[in-house]
């Protein structure tokens, strides 16, 4: 009942910037949508325009089946949780827990009995008295989530909720606004630029440049099939390999080395065209022994990310990375092989994938 | 280092005489009023009551006080609550040439409640049947004050988030509500400014009321002070001195009320 319809959505800011242009997008009811993509591609824009804070320039914005268009923010049922969460600095928790109630004429008693339910659910039974001021960044993001919870509006929308706390909570932030999410099952927009975030949270996501969405799929399908180079450059905690290459009847040439043609790929290549082969590093296979059809080169760089070591190698003068279990890490200047993985490793053409 | 001694006691003497120079006015107003008979000089005072008693027969005193009271809280109200709301909207909505208005009403009104207006705006009033009247008098002085307040508010308001606001506003609140539960505790020191500084003007006004008000009864204890005479045509110490403190202390209540309520204090660079 509370989808959440973009129809050719236009927004141009008064200057003549176009921060969105003509964006199409459908989030169905109680999904957890993630609005990805670097800084000033219009997230913020896109966010505030389906909270009607600002107007848009063109198109239509739907929610739960009604056009809002041209409806003020206070008439679109719907709840933001703000970058500084916006909380009301001269009200105690209860007061900025209960304040959307007051707004609704709710009765004091009945708004300040429903406040402690929710905070007591988000763990803030004990901060009811104090100000924002008097309370930690990770407190204050559950202030602000449990005063949009108390709103029992139709749709949240968060604007890069966690980016004010730091790594360590922000990771357990994570987990409990997606637990939270689930439970209440409010369809959910939120912004981020985090792509680790969006991945390890969102149902589905849609990933921004400049105005445009270039890609909107379920984390594990933007993660594995990047729609664009744009998107798999984007996307990953290692970049994605993009290496130049030519086919050659059923093999592509790499910097001088021959690699088979992917998976997905199989049969949609012209011999002779250029084209982009794409590989996540981890998906790149690493062996000291040759290897038939892989990358040879020397190790350049060895970098430790943990469990596991990600290896630069320099193919032909063409830097190459691949992921390579701990214990197993090469040593500098030593000969290596990556062999990229044929059902992930893809195949882009004009930055497009190419896919049957 | 004996030109550094003679330095802090050249500071020091050149310190005090300058203190001596606001000081000893204030000690006259403190002791004048409790003495016999005063003359210009500061004395020890005897501390006779006769002085006041002298005050509260003259018919006008006391009731000019109230007049007073009732002038600069009325016009206090009506410049804090004007400024607030004008000072909110242009903050906060784009208007073409917004800041050449705003410096044109300062211009103007330094010349609307100024000595340059004063016969047209007698006229006026006239006309309006607003002369002789209080909330007449009240509404010429609002509007005199009210540019420079709204110049100040605005500085308040720009300089608070806009989030807060818009957070309100998506949870549905109204513009009036986000000024009621929103704006107005945020810039609750700017109100207070903006109060004490039209009480302020207003209480040592003496032109505006002087002009508009004929009646002896509604005019201000600025404008009685100007008649304590005595027969002779000398000024009244007697009087005036007493009148003068009677004068001054609700000022200083104000002052002190609103400090310690509102928390405006002097934020100096000093560490404490
Ligand atoms: N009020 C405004 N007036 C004019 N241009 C604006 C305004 N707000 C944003 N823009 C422009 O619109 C574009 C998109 O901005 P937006 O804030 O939506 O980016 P974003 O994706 O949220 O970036 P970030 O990750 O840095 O927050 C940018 O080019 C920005 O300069
Ligand atoms: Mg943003």
């Amino acid at each position: 009942m509370s989808a959440i319809e973009l129809r050719g959505l236009t927004k141009v800011y008064p200057g003549g910037v176009k921060a969105l242009d003509s964006l199409d997008l459908t989030i169905p009811d109680g999904e957890f949508f993630a609005l990805l993509g670097p800084s000033g591609c219009g997230k913020t824009t896109l966010l505030r325009t389906i909270a009607g804070l600002e107007t848009a320039t063109g198109g239509a914005v739907v929610i739960g089946g009604r056009d809002v268009t041209g409806v003020q923010p206070g008439g679109r049922d719907i709840a933001m949780v703000f970058q500084d969460y916006a909380l009301f600095p001269h009200m105690d928790v209860t007061d900025n827990i209960a304040y959307p109630l007051r707004i609704k004429k709710v009765a004091r008693s009945t708004r300040e009995q429903k406040a402690a339910e929710v905070g007591a659910r988000l763990g803030l039974d004990k901060l009811m008295d104090r100000r924002p001021g008097q309370l930690s960044g990770g407190q204050q993001q559950r202030v602000a989530l449990a005063r949009v919870m108390a709103t029992q509006a139709q749709a949240f929308l968060f604007d890069e909720p966690l980016s004010n706390l730091d790594a360590r909570l922000r990771l357990e932030a994570r987990t409990f606004l997606k637990k939270l999410q689930h439970e209440l099952g409010v369809t959910t927009v939120f912004v981020t630029h985090d792509q680790a975030e969006a991945l390890a949270m969102a149902d589905r996501m849609a990933v921004m440049e400049s105005g445009h969405i270039r890609q909107i799929g379920t984390p594990a399908e933007v993660f594995q099939r990047p729609a664009n180079t744009f998107v798999a450059g984007f996307i990953g905690s290692t970049p994605m390999n993009l290496l130049d290459g030519v086919v050659r009847g059923d093999t592509v040439e790499v910097a001088d080395c021959k690699l088979a043609v992917p998976q997905s790929a199989e049969g949609l290549l012209r011999d002779g065209e250029k084209i982009v082969y794409g590989v996540r590093p981890e998906y790149n296979g690493y062996s000291a022994e040759p290897v038939d059809g892989s990358l040879v080169g020397k190790v350049s760089i060895v970098e430790n990310l943990g469990a596991s070591y990600l290896v630069t190698l320099d193919v032909n003068g063409v830097p190459v990375q691949a992921v390579v279990p701990e214990g197993h890490e090469p040593a500098l200047g030593d000969e290596g092989y990556a062999l990229p993985r044929r059902d992930r490793a893809l195949i882009y053409r004009d930055g497009e994938l190419v896919s049957a | 280092m004996t030109r550094f001694v003679l330095h802090r006691i050249g500071f020091y003497v050149l310190v005090a005489v300058l203190l001596a120079f606001f000081a000893v006015p204030l000690l006259w107003l403190a002791s004048a009023p409790f003495t016999s008979d005063p003359t210009y000089q500061v004395r020890m005072p005897d501390f006779t009551a006769d002085n006041f008693r002298a005050l509260f027969d003259n018919p006008y005193a006391l009731g000019s006080l109230w007049n007073s009271v009732l002038l600069a809280a009325g016009t206090a109200v009506l410049v804090v609550a004007f400024a607030t709301l004008a000072a909110y909207a242009l903050s906060r909505v784009r208007l073409p040439g917004r800041d050449a208005l705003l410096y044109t009403l300062l211009l103007l009104s330094s010349i609307i409640t100024g000595t340059a207006a004063m016969v047209p705006l007698f006229q006026l009033a006239v006309e309006l049947q607003l002369i002789d009247s209080q909330l007449g008098l009240i509404l010429i002085l609002t509007g005199g004050l009210l540019p420079a307040a709204i110049f100040m508010m605005k500085d308040f308001m720009d300089s608070t988030p806009k989030s807060y606001e818009e957070s309100a506003r998506v949870f549905g609140a109204t513009p009036l509500q986000i000024v009621r539960h929103v704006v107005v505790p945020l810039v609750r020191p700017g109100l207070a400014t903006i109060g004490v500084w039209a009480v302020a003007n207003v209480w040592g006004n003496f032109l505006m009321p002087y002009l508009l008000l004929s009646d002896v009864e509604k005019q201000p204890g600025a404008v009685i002070m100007y008649t304590l005479y005595t027969e002779g045509g000398q000024a009244n110490l007697q009087l005036l001195a007493t009148f003068g403190l009677l004068y001054s202390v609700p000022v200083v209540l104000m002052y002190l009320f609103v400090s310690k309520k509102y928390g405006f204090r002097f934020h100096g660079g000093i560490k404490r």
